[in-house]
């Protein structure tokens, strides 16, 4: 078969089967991947690290552990060491014995042997299960400009938007392709052309717009288009400290889950912005105005599929994506004054929050984590959304402030602000 | 009776019955469960697609813009081919996204059997969308053409 991208002999020789059957048929599923956008040739991976989507070893997923077999059998591990997305099981997230069955049984029944041949293919360390693999603390942050293979769409969107890296919103199994073959087809968001605006952004609260919420409404509007988001700065500064890229981190989750974006600009702060400014929007770039008004709209307009939908919460789940070390503080401090309001010791609704295991680890040096121990919150490395992806979970009242975590189950979006009085409230409450 | 061109993705001839979603399709939230807990009929699980939550995909011609949502998308559209779970065919108005068009390539490359392959035709214009209504007939043929019709 003829193809339009340009593939350099080495290249050509792989399509052919000069490398055997199953890497010809990785190199053909890439080229072929590419020619439906365009792509003008295969480009190197420049970064060091690669980072998967697929953590769980999900008993329905069994198709996808086979062909990994047959990459293994290839003898064609991944050329990159990488990090992969959390892990859906961790016995200090509270389930009953009935969750326990169907958690093991049914659904990551093959968990165990899914970890095996990760390690076979190329995991970076028992610590790399995490949805946040560019933190400090876990170290899997591409420079500015590298080429990468990933995917786990919060991560891309980051990796994109704020580190200025460049990776098309890759799909689970094309992620290790790449880092197999050590190409990645060009187009989109590998381009400068595939990474100017669409759209314009403005924002114009009265107050600093919940992260969760603004990325939400955005996603939903421009879907996999590119925003270009100006009067943001006048909230987060213009300089790219720990408190921007956390909101940014969580702003980004909601843009691609809610929507499908893989690239943000934020006027005056994330890189490329910063540095070409509003030469970065399209002509024809449309106009979408953020206001109080429109956040509440977004907000009131999420659908509730609690049976009772004034149950009491049985659970909150805070870190989707994984928290970062400074977010694991200033929560400490907020559920500490929450609990000194109401007068209760404790949180009075069971709440989890999760994090990389190196961050966690990083957290538990501090003197916080003492302090977070004793208000009765538990933490975790698990992905809160594979626990409610359990048909019994999904029957239980749990409340979050990710929206990510909403889009994908039946948890109930909250604000920080809400999540916050409703677990450290006095029992009985509401 | 309408046709409509598009461009082939992964080719193939079918036959069947129009579902339609006027969002995008969310992969994960939409098969997720289907594929946890046997669902042979693929009925979608994804709350805010008002569309299609609570329907039939599986053997469906499935008509929509485009996919969004988590990149599992495409190893999930694989999952559903090789379980012999998926729609009849995927029909996009827009042209693919990536998570989809991953999928739809590893199908056909990956998978042999017949009765996991999916055609798929991308590229459809907004007019295809506006026309077509679940419950209509679809024939999907090689060359990337859509003959949509009134149920019989």
């Amino acid at each position: 078969m003829d193809y339009k991208v340009k593939l350099t002999d080495e290249q050509k020789a792989i399509l052919e089967g000069s490398k055997g059957e199953t890497l010809a048929k990785v190199m053909e599923s890439l080229v072929r991947y590419g020619e439906l956008f365009g792509a003008t040739e295969m480009v190197p991976i420049s970064s060091k690290y690669n980072h998967l989507v697929t953590s769980f070893g999900l008993k329905a997923l069994g198709p996808v552990y086979e062909l990994m077999d047959k990459l293994l059998e290839a003898g064609a591990p991944s050329g990159q060491k990488f990090t992969v997305d959390p892990k859906p099981l961790d016995k200090n997230v509270p389930s009953n014995f009935a969750q326990d069955v169907v958690f093991k049984f049914f659904m990551y029944s093959r968990q165990k042997d899914y970890e095996k041949q990760l390690a076979d293919l190329g995991l970076l360390s028992d610590n790399a299960f995490t949805c946040t693999c560019y933190m400090d603390e876990v170290g899997n942050k591409p420079g500015f400009g590298e080429v990468l293979s990933w995917s786990e769409s919060s991560a891309v969107v980051y990796a994109n938007s704020v580190l200025g890296a460049r990776c098309n919103r890759n799909s689970g199994i094309i992620d290790l392709m790449g880092s197999v073959i050590g190409y990645v087809p060009k187009f989109g968001l590998l381009t400068d052309e595939g990474r100017k605006a669409d759209w314009i952004v403005e924002i114009k609260t009265t107050k600093k717009p919940e992260a969760q919420l603004l990325g939400s409404a955005i996603g939903m509007k421009v879907m996999e288009d590119i925003p270009y988001v100006v009067g943001l700065d006048k909230w987060l500064g213009t300089e790219l400290n720990e408190e921007a890229c956390t909101y940014l981190k969580d702003f980004g989750a909601a843009t691609a889950s809610n929507g499908a974006v893989g690239l943000y600009h934020i006027d005056k702060l994330t890189p490329e912005a910063a540095k070409s400014g509003k030469k970065l929007i399209k002509k024809d770039a449309k106009t979408y105005v953020i206001d109080d008004a429109e956040l509440e709209r977004v907000y009131r307009e999420y659908p509730v599929i609690w049976k009772n939908k004034d149950a009491a919460p049985k659970l909150c789940f805070m870190g989707c994506p994984h928290m970062s070390l400074q977010q694991l503080k200033d929560w400490t401090e907020k559920v500490e004054e929450g609990l000194a309001k109401s007068g209760e010791k404790k949180v009075t609704v069971p709440t989890v929050f999760t994090a990389a295991p190196d961050v966690l680890e990083a957290f538990g040096k501090t003197p916080y984590a003492e302090r977070l121990k004793a208000t009765g919150v538990i933490t975790s490395y698990i992905c809160p959304l594979m626990y409610m992806n359990n048909p019994l979970s999904e029957k239980m009242p749990v409340i979050t402030s990710s929206n990510k975590l909403r889009t994908y189950t039946s948890a109930r979006f909250y604000t920080d602000d809400e999540i916050a009085e409703q677990i450290t409230q006095k029992k009985g409450g509401k | 009776m309408k046709s409509f061109q598009g461009r082939v993705v992964a080719p193939g001839r079918v036959s069947a019955e129009a579902l339609v979603s006027h969002g995008g399709l969310n992969t994960l939230a939409s098969f997720q469960k289907a594929l946890q807990f046997g669902d042979k009929k693929a009925t979608c699980g994804d709350q805010n697609n008002p569309d299609l939550y609570g329907k039939q995909m599986a053997g469906k011609a499935l008509c929509l813009p485009q996919t969004i949502g988590s990149t599992t998308g495409g190893l999930v559209l694989y999952c559903a081919c090789s379980m012999g779970r998926q729609p009849a065919a995927m029909l996009f108005s827009n042209p693919i996204d990536s998570l989809a068009a991953a999928g739809a390539v590893l199908a056909d490359v990956w998978l042999d059997a017949p009765e996991a392959k999916m055609p798929v035709i991308d590229s459809l214009g907004d007019e295809f969308l506006e026309y077509v209504k679940d419950g209509m007939n679809i024939i999907v043929q090689e060359d990337g053409k859509v003959i949509v019709s009134d149920p019989f």
